[in-house]
């Protein structure tokens, strides 16, 4: 293990992502969630964003609230690829020190964080919902689910720094944007071996998905095992369509090959914070409530009147749903026409 | 071709209790099972021996308490070659850090020359899923995680499919490699008699931390740089509104789109 002076160690700093040319929303989450860290700690908030053609894009990252946005921009940087990613943020963390350092918990920062754990001899807590600090010990507080969201666990990283943790997508909202703030761009230079990579990508298939990615949507009609079959299917769809919104599953509604994987909503699928969460035929297992129970209004219509789902629900209906959802859609459509 | 398949022993259920005091949990009288995500890295290997045939061996490493031997049994049983168990004392309360830790190590001493490590996402216990892509950068290895499929492995190198947001982004990288599976990519077989007669058979050896050869200051909780300060059950529960359909189906749909109205959703 390598030496060193941990007290050195000052500021919090998240790992931005950029999707397809553009800096994606959960950077302005990390943001909301590294701002409150930065201040409690009277520490700077930095932002670092890799990519290619991103300088231009990287100046609303401080009215969502980094004091610092360090950018690394060049064209081989476009996608995001485990070798030169982690050779240049380890870089960066072995010359500013940080003592937090977060990623959102999507496919990248779950890769990379893991990486950088080993690279800089430096503890991890995975998927955090909650952050908080410990003034006293001046520590970073974690809180995660585990065991299929029956349990929270709090964790702490005592002694290596800097400590690392990658934050549940949707977990918090962004900060309102304020022009008002001042933040400084600091563009680092990486070149050479730092953008080599053993890994290519060779293509990309985008996926046909019904509305937006769940995890984006902000109405999600979602089916579980009371659909009883694939064919019904089309009848949550209609219902879906109504809102222009997503199609969720349960997982036994996904293993049944109902519908694919990106649709499962739940610790083993997606993590959803919509406006609407409609759960149609859902029971309500721990797993897929950690999975959707931070929306804004949650509907529950379910067979059973001592379903899970109904302890959840701002609005359930006891009842069958081959009744209650074209009952549903029928009139949601006659309001649609009145207005 | 040698491949490494890493699996873990878990609870065979969700309803697990946890001791408040050590924040660990209490496994004593819960069945366990091979972690489900974890069969789905086996069915891979497999796959790939019966599509390459001769010249491949498959191994099988879990580290755990000695019951967790029947984890690696489980694997036998479907179909891979050797089994080793990482099991000692030394080794209670690591996090995913010190556990890539002891994994790599093993795999360094127990399987020379291997071409890839095989994985699930995560285990449905802890659910980090850090401990695959951290054993890869331990061993100095690109990491391939969220594999969807195989496209083609051989020569030196692997074609493989990533389910990432958005699609899926076809990769290409040298051997060896971690690769770290989700359900998309197979759909897992049951073993067969005769599997389930060489896993009772076979010799599995128990190695400790000193047989691998690793640093006894970085192992257990000791050596754990995250520490479970506290344990809790989540609140999650809303007081909403609930009315039946019996006798006036009508009348509970109305309700719920004047709910929606009222909340401004409509």
């Amino acid at each position: 293990m390598k030496e060193r002076d941990y007290r050195q160690y000052k500021g919090v700093w998240a790992l931005g992502e950029v999707r397809d040319g553009e800096i994606h929303p959960v950077s302005f989450e990390l943001l909301a969630w590294g701002r409150g860290l930065a201040d409690k700690l009277s520490v700077d908030l930095s932002i670092v964003i890799i990519g290619s053609h991103i300088k231009d894009k990287v100046k609303e990252l401080i009215p969502r609230g980094a004091d610092k946005v360090y950018v690394i921009d060049h064209p081989a940087l476009e996608h995001f690829r485990i070798d030169p990613f982690s050779a240049i943020l380890t870089t960066m963390v072995e010359e500013y020190k940080p003592e937090i350092l977060i990623a959102s918990a999507t496919s990248m920062g779950r890769t990379i964080m893991p990486v950088m754990a080993v690279k800089l001899d430096a503890g991890l807590t995975a998927d955090c919902t909650g952050l908080d600090i410990d003034l006293e010990e001046r520590l970073l507080i974690q809180t995660r689910p585990a065991v299929g969201g029956n349990i929270m666990a709090t964790i702490k990283t005592p002694v290596l720094r800097p400590q690392m943790s990658t934050v549940r997508p949707k977990s918090k909202r962004p900060l309102p944007v304020d022009h008002s703030r001042k933040g400084e761009i600091l563009v680092k230079e990486f070149s050479g071996e730092f953008l080599t990579s053993r890994v290519k990508r060779l293509a990309f298939i985008r996926e046909e998905a019904i509305g937006a990615p769940i995890q984006d949507a902000e109405y999600i009609v979602a089916f579980g095992k009371g659909l009883k079959d694939s064919k019904h299917v089309e009848l949550m769809k209609e219902l879906a369509q109504v809102f222009n919104g997503s199609l969720g599953a349960s997982r036994n509604a996904t293993d049944l090959g109902w519908i694919s994987y990106s649709h499962q909503v739940g610790l083993s699928g997606k993590t959803v914070s919509p406006r609407l969460y409609i759960a149609a035929g859902i029971s309500g297992a721990v797993q897929h409530l950690a999975g959707m129970s931070s929306a804004e209004i949650i509907i529950a219509i379910n067979s059973d009147p001592d379903a899970n789902i109904f302890g959840v629900a701002d609005y359930g209906i006891v009842g069958d749903l081959f009744e209650v959802i074209p009952l549903l859609i029928k009139k949601l459509k006659e309001k649609a026409k009145e207005a | 071709m040698k491949i490494v398949v890493l699996v873990k022993q878990v609870p065979a259920t969700d309803n697990v209790k946890m001791d408040e005091e050590t924040g660990t949990m209490i496994r004593d009288g819960i069945e366990s099972e091979v972690n489900p995500l974890d069969l789905y890295a086996i069915e891979e290997a497999v796959r790939i021996k019966e599509r390459i045939g001769e010249g491949v061996e498959i191994n099988v490493l879990s580290m755990g308490p000695k019951k967790a031997v029947e984890a690696v049994r489980s694997a036998i049983a479907i179909g891979c070659d050797k089994g080793y168990l990482l099991s000692d004392r030394k080794f209670a309360g690591s996090d995913t850090w010190v556990t890539a830790y002891a994994l790599s190590t093993g795999i360094t001493k127990l399987v020379s020359g291997f071409d890839l490590i095989l994985c699930g996402e995560r285990a449905t216990d802890g659910e980090t899923g850090q401990v695959g892509p951290e054993v890869g950068a331990y061993l100095g290895l690109p990491a391939l995680t969220y594999v969807s499929k195989i496209e083609e492995i051989g020569n030196g190198k692997i074609i493989a499919h990533r389910a990432v947001e958005g699609g899926h982004e076809v990769v290409e990288s040298p051997l060896p490699v971690l690769v770290s599976v989700v359900k998309e990519i197979n759909t897992p077989r049951m073993p067969n008699f005769s599997g389930k007669m060489k896993a009772k058979k076979i010799e599995i050896p128990l190695l400790t931390a000193e047989d691998i050869g690793a640093d006894e200051e970085r192992l257990g909780l000791q050596g754990s740089p995250t520490r479970v300060v506290k344990i809790f059950r989540p609140q999650v529960a809303r007081k909403g509104k609930i009315v039946s359909t019996a006798g006036d189906p009508d009348g509970a749909v109305s309700g719920l789109v004047d709910f929606l109205t009222e909340k401004t959703i409509i």
